[in-house]
């Protein structure tokens, strides 16, 4: 016998209400995990832009598209290795609630620009050599249940018609924060039809993507970049690709700040009930405090009995919690796929459980050991009877 | 006649409360010796201070003035964490309501105070195995305080008191919440441990039966000490 297995039995003497706690725990550690996730999710694309890459677009606003005629100037300016195009397609696949991003791109350049799509060299040089062609990430079609070969028609939205496209290649993510879920076609197909159909709008890219010799140069080719397009028709606004998402992130972050907030009040609430648990727990036991106390347990064994069980509720609910966070993530992630492509729980998060189980143990025990431990003993053992 | 050492040696106590702003005397210059293994008992009407008397032998309250010297310790001078050292050692603590953990057997409750010794577990369990023997519950020691009468988790109560091998055992109406039979077979184990064990015992009670086991009674009235005739009971 020793202290640890008197914590432990302490804990289980009102089962119902430690079973109610930990419950509570579970909860909150799982709502809070998920809700993490999701403002993971939110910055994805910022965590998957690379540090040496750029994006130019218009300076006015990213709706406004550029010429492309600027891909030879941004191409000889010092410390860029290679510039690739492309516009926001914005179609959908039969309705419009079968949302995916989809993009035409200038094939060649931007796969080298972007290593973390991966896909065989068989599919890439089909991709490349087929007008029509497109590749999709392994998600998006898995989610269709896409073959090679297969037709696939997008309605246009800013570039209106159905759209049909043959699938070449199917990537999949280098890492885990690279989105499968992307939709990828060959810039000249849209260009071409444009041309025909359009003409005024041909020959536009919507942005530049620019890879980098050096990342360090990032600031002073975006400066530059910007220089040789100053005062032309379609001023340009440069700026690296992490800062680009922010600012799409930015445009939605009051709901970021508002996610955030709900999952530290969950935390808040949980730490208030525990703090109550432990509280009634340390009341009903001052009597038995102070009869440890004349046995000669000193402050720090009576500190260490009322956190240690409070520490134990905690991290019993929180490790429950961590562990239903992943089935769970998994059901959201399907069930969100279309607005969260990346969604996993990621390490960061259950080191962020683990902190917020640890600061509500001891947090909600922090009065009641100091009730407990200052009760002269001649006090607390008139409680007792 | 020889006269034996006094394991106790009070002088000039003074206790005192305060409730707001007013302040209650408790105890009045306090003046006692106690002889090793003596069995004293504390009487006295409720109020009188007798059990804050026994808290201040025990180390578990501190006087306003005065000194307590046990042995060749004067405890009014100890911190309270030196006190709680002391304490785990050297006195042995008997209460009315017993005061066993419910989660814990009797073993275990037994073991509880040896667990701050750096006795090894096979040390520990010796020691607890000749408690329960003097109390005569060794056929108990796995059951929960919930699964022993009154008078069996009092027994407990004395080994857990006993197994650090305390010079002085302290016990707060050690008879109040038993019956007659009980209370019988819990005196006449005290009466053991005195006579056997040669323990010192100090007990504080209001029954006449309890107090003519001891050696010596003495009453406390309005915080002031006087002596007991055996006879007077």
């Amino acid at each position: 016998m020793n202290i640890v297995s008197l914590l432990y039995r302490n804990a289980f003497r009102h089962k119902l209400r430690t079973f109610l706690t930990i419950l509570g725990m579970t909860i909150a550690i799982l709502a809070f995990g998920l809700l993490r996730t999701v403002i993971s999710a939110w910055y994805a694309g910022v965590e998957a832009s690379s540090a040496s890459r750029l994006v130019t677009r218009s300076s006015i606003s990213i709706i406004f598209p550029l010429p492309i005629s600027y891909k030879d100037k941004i191409k000889e300016i010092k410390g860029v290795k290679i510039v690739s195009y492309g516009n926001w397609f914005g179609g959908y696949y039969i309705d419009e609630k079968n949302f995916f991003p989809n993009f035409a791109v200038e094939p060649k350049s931007y796969l080298e620009l972007y290593p973390e799509f991966v896909l065989s060299p068989e599919q890439k040089a089909a991709f490349i050599r087929d007008r029509r062609g497109f590749i999709a990430g392994r998600k998006l079609v898995s989610r269709f249940g896409w073959k090679l070969g297969d037709t696939v028609t997008l309605k246009g939205t800013i570039f209106p018609g159905n759209w049909d496209f043959v699938l070449r290649g199917i990537y999949s993510g280098k890492y885990d924060t690279t989105d499968e879920t992307q939709f990828i076609f060959n810039w000249e197909y849209l260009n071409e039809t444009m041309k025909k159909t359009v003409p005024r709008r041909a020959d536009m890219a919507g942005f530049y993507m620019i890879g980098l010799t050096d990342a360090n140069m990032a600031s002073d080719v975006s400066v530059e970049i910007d220089k040789t397009f100053k005062n032309s028709i379609a001023e340009t606004l440069t700026e690296t690709e992490k800062a680009f998402q922010l600012g799409f992130v930015s445009m939605t972050e009051a709901i970021v700040i508002a996610i955030q907030l709900v999952s530290f009040v969950v935390i808040i609430i949980i730490m208030a009930v525990v703090a109550n648990t432990m509280a009634m727990t340390a009341r009903e036991r001052i009597g038995e405090y102070s009869v440890l106390k004349t046995l000669g347990f000193g402050k720090w064994h009576i500190a260490g009995l009322i956190f240690g069980e409070s520490l134990f509720i905690t991290m019993t609910g929180c490790a429950i919690g961590i562990l239903l966070t992943f089935p769970a993530a998994k059901i959201f992630s399907s069930a969100l796929s279309a607005f969260f492509p990346i969604f996993f729980v990621s390490v960061k998060t259950i080191y962020m459980d683990i902190i917020s189980a640890v600061i509500v143990g001891i947090a909600a025990s922090i009065i009641p050991t100091y009730r407990s431990i200052n009760v002269r003993i001649a006090d607390g053992l008139r409680k007792i009877g | 006649m020889e006269t034996k050492k006094p394991i106790v040696e009070i002088k000039n106590l003074f206790k005192s409360y305060r409730r707001g702003s007013q302040i209650i005397p408790v105890l009045q210059d306090i003046t006692l010796d106690i002889a090793e293994g003596e069995f004293m008992a504390l009487m006295g009407p409720s109020g009188s201070g007798k059990s804050t008397l026994l808290n201040l032998i025990a180390g578990i309250d501190k006087a306003d003035s005065g000194t307590i010297r046990i042995g060749d310790v004067d405890i009014t001078k100890l911190s309270e964490t030196e006190l709680a050292l002391w304490r785990s050692s050297n006195v042995g603590f008997i209460f009315q309501f017993y005061n066993l953990i419910p989660v814990l057997t009797a073993f275990e409750n037994v073991e509880l105070p040896l667990t701050l010794t750096g006795l090894s577990r096979k040390q520990r369990k010796e020691h607890v195995s000749m408690a329960l023997e003097v109390v005569n519950l060794s056929d108990r020691m796995d059951h929960y305080p919930g699964q022993l009468s009154g008078g069996q988790q009092q027994r407990v109560a004395i080994a857990r008191a006993v197994v650090t091998d305390p010079a002085i055992l302290v016990a707060d109406e050690p008879t109040g919440d038993l019956d007659r039979v009980s209370a019988e077979d819990i005196l006449g184990l005290m009466e053991r441990l005195v006579h056997e064990l040669g323990k010192t015992i100090i007990m504080v009670t209001h029954d006449p039966r309890a107090a003519k086991k001891a050696h010596i009674i003495k009453h406390l009235d309005k915080g002031v000490l006087n002596e007991y005739s055996q006879s007077a009971l």
